[in-house]
């Protein structure tokens, strides 16, 4: 994880300074509170990492050690979903969403339908198949 | 349901290599799931996500191509009435839209790295399997609600694919082709953040032990950067896009001048979004024609770390030069962006040379692959050169929205297209089990690079001369009539060569030349497994001791060196 969130911090300085640099140079606000909210792209998921690395005891996983063998990652990876129907439901109802906006509050009602289901579905899918 | 996956891995010491896909695991249960229309529809593994994914944006391809010979047709002539002044504005505008959103992104940064990186980092799938599903769903109903601008009153967006304010607000552009424009690009958009947060995930979360970052091909790590300035770019754009919505239909002013607004903010959020995306677009081919030199000419790739840095600073550095396209506003740090501009053309001269050096002294095979990728090369050099020229203002100011402009970038993208294609050819193998047509794809090559050239150089010429660009007739300028027959000739041939493209897929598809594990002796970790590869990918994985484990697997003679592997190569030796 260490070199993962280096990567992360790394980006965030960088368009720290170059805020800081443009800022200065220009005054221009919109630029700057662009690469300010960049900057926290950076920092945020670059200290998240780094936080679990710490929590870790500075542990190196076997895909961070150039002579890890395969054997040492045995045992399960995660638990991956099957066939599921719920994304493109969910997706359709987004679609009736945004076309609410543009033809018409009562396309809402299939995109409330559609979105509701797919979320119910999506919550009873996880209950049933049970994730280890 | 769902499927707990365990690490293959191989507790007999005589592997029995790659190929049998079920050999001592239980992948039973995943073999009998749906085919067909409902694989399409609810299948959660990324190898059918990401075929559905380049399978779409291909189509898209073809459809904004069609746009693009109607509007070369139109300007064969000064005077022609082919299509009428408001249909020219929404051909352009959807060709646009259709190439930028819904073609070479979805392809570059969801089809193939969708298909690949979980591949080449050897994992089981990407990070959110539903969640990827999902992410091809909104953008396959994002393209569907643009498109049916077509099918409106009023017809398709018609503002450019820029969207500049004001001409996008609802005075300039009623009509529900517009609205349905700025709501697809938020369902596409969410779609490309959820790409995003998937690829980085994936490459952070799921490598297979031994697999450092620094082992990582460079298509893998290129989509690392670009999962980065996805998440970056995208919100921004989508943020935007409200604030539009806002302005036409709920009275907020925030891009209008008559209530206390700023029409150029619209441009600065833009731009803002689309500088980053054009390394969105540019980095995932940069990382499959890096695969495809280095596959071609049977070397390892040269720089790899000088690579990785230039990707990296690429990353950075993109986000400082978004104002570039806005030099001509007069509202904007001239030396600041000049200078960004300039400065990013360091990191893609390495890449340059990197690729030069990949062949350099290699056994170089000219496949169709490796053709499509130095034709890039020369393609994207040409479209890179002239965008250093319009980093600096003074040219800039010379040559802003003439057809210069629109010839640098389409220099940019056919090479883009020609990397594509590069990476088609050279997985198209792995994905489907069998071989393309070579000679067809020969055919497809002379006439996509000779078209391209013959399509843009004119353009560059007739920019020059002061064509603006977005013109659908010319009377006062008999003179730029030859240049402009030119450049539809060059599509012309383009269109032509994307019939060969077709045409070689049927072809193949009846004819099921069986291409075999690894046809091309290839090096990273995607060609270890079957062609296609199983449920999960991998029944078994190779050591991992550089970034070519493949390659190491099958010539234990000629060990990769470097990377943490100098030793071994020594105690081995």
């Amino acid at each position: 994880m260490k070199k993962e969130s280096i990567l992360f911090l790394f980006l965030g300085v960088f368009w720290g300074l170059m805020g800081v640099v443009y800022w200065f140079w220009s005054r221009d606000v919109t630029g700057a509170v662009m690469l300010a909210g960049s900057v926290f792209l950076g920092l945020i998921p670059g200290l998240y990492l780094y936080y679990w690395y710490r929590r870790s005891g500075y542990h190196l996983r076997a895909e961070d050690r150039p002579d890890a063998s395969i054997e040492e990652g045995a045992g399960v990876i995660d638990a991956f979903p099957d066939n599921s129907i719920w994304p493109m439901i969910f997706a359709i109802g987004c679609m009736f969403g945004v076309l609410a906006l543009v033809f018409g509050t009562w396309l809402a009602i299939p995109a409330i339908a559609f979105g509701l289901s797919a979320m119910i579905g999506f919550t009873a899918e996880s209950r049933r198949g049970g994730t280890t | 349901m769902t499927d707990v996956i365990d690490r293959p891995v191989n507790l007999d010491s005589d592997d029995q290599g790659p190929v049998n896909p079920d050999h001592g695991h239980d992948h039973g249960h995943d073999h009998h799931g749906p085919s067909g229309l409902v694989k399409w529809m609810t299948s959660t593994d990324h190898k059918v996500i990401g075929i559905s994914y380049t399978v779409t944006s291909l189509t898209m391809m073809i459809i904004g191509g069609a746009f693009a010979e109607i509007i070369r047709a139109q300007l064969v002539s000064p005077t022609s009435t082919l299509v009428s002044f408001a249909q020219y504005n929404e051909l352009f505008t959807m060709h646009g839209s259709v190439m930028i959103y819904l073609f070479v992104g979805p392809f570059a940064f969801a089809g193939l790295a969708n298909y690949l990186v979980p591949l080449q980092i050897g994992a089981p799938d990407m990070a959110f399997p539903r969640l990827n599903l999902l992410s091809y769903w909104l953008y396959l109903c994002g393209s569907l609600v643009m498109l049916s601008g077509f099918l409106t009153s009023g017809g398709a967006a018609n503002f450019g694919w820029v969207g500049y304010a004001p001409l996008s607000n609802v005075t300039a552009s009623p009509g529900s082709g517009a609205d349905l424009w700025i709501v697809a690009l938020m369902l596409t958009g969410f779609s490309a953040i959820f790409s995003g947060v998937n690829l980085v995930a994936t490459i952070f979360y799921l490598r297979a032990p031994g697999m450092t970052l620094f082992r990582m091909p460079i298509f893998t790590w290129n989509m690392l950067i670009t999962g980065i300035l996805i998440l970056l770019a995208f919100p921004i754009l989508t943020g935007g896009l409200v604030m539009l919505y806002c302005d036409r239909h709920f009275g907020t002013h925030i891009f209008t001048v008559s209530g206390g607004g700023v029409p150029l903010l619209w441009q600065h959020i833009f731009w803002f979004w689309g500088h980053p995306e054009v390394y969105i677009l540019a980095l995932p081919m940069f990382g499959m024609v890096t695969e495809v030199f280095a596959v071609f000419s049977k070397k390892p790739i040269f720089g790899y770390r000088g690579m990785v840095f230039a990707t990296i600073s690429i990353g950075a550095l993109s986000l400082g030069v978004w104002a570039h396209h806005m030099f001509t506003t007069g509202a904007v740090l001239l030396p600041f962006f000049s200078a960004m501009s300039l400065l990013i053309a360091v990191p893609t001269g390495i890449k340059m040379f990197n690729w030069i050096g990949t062949m350099w002294g290699g056994k170089v095979t000219y496949s169709t692959s490796m053709l499509m990728a130095m034709g890039f090369l020369f393609t994207f050099l040409v479209g890179g050169i002239t965008g250093i020229y319009l980093a600096s203002p003074p040219i800039d100011f010379f040559t802003h929205d003439t057809y210069f402009v629109v010839a640098h970038f389409h220099s940019v993208v056919m090479a883009l297209v020609l990397g594509a294609m590069s990476a088609i050819f050279l997985w198209f193998p792995k994905m489907s089990g069998i071989m393309l047509n070579e000679r067809l794809g020969k055919f497809q090559f002379w006439f996509l690079f000779i078209g391209t050239q013959v399509f843009t150089f004119p353009m560059y010429l007739v920019g020059l001369k002061g064509m603006p660009r977005r013109m659908a007739v010319y009377p006062n300028n008999p003179s730029w009539q030859s240049l402009n027959q030119w450049a539809s000739v060059g599509a012309l041939l383009i269109g032509i060569s994307m019939v060969f493209f077709i045409v070689n897929a049927l072809y193949s598809f009846k004819k099921r030349v069986p291409a075999g594990d690894n046809p091309w002796d290839a090096q990273t970790l995607e060609w270890y497994t079957s062609s296609p590869p199983p449920a999960h990918n991998f029944v078994s994985l190779p050591p991992i001791h550089s970034e070519r484990p493949t390659w190491d697997y099958n010539h234990p003679d000629h060990l990769s060196l470097g990377h943490g592997n100098k030793e071994k190569a020594k105690a081995g030796s």
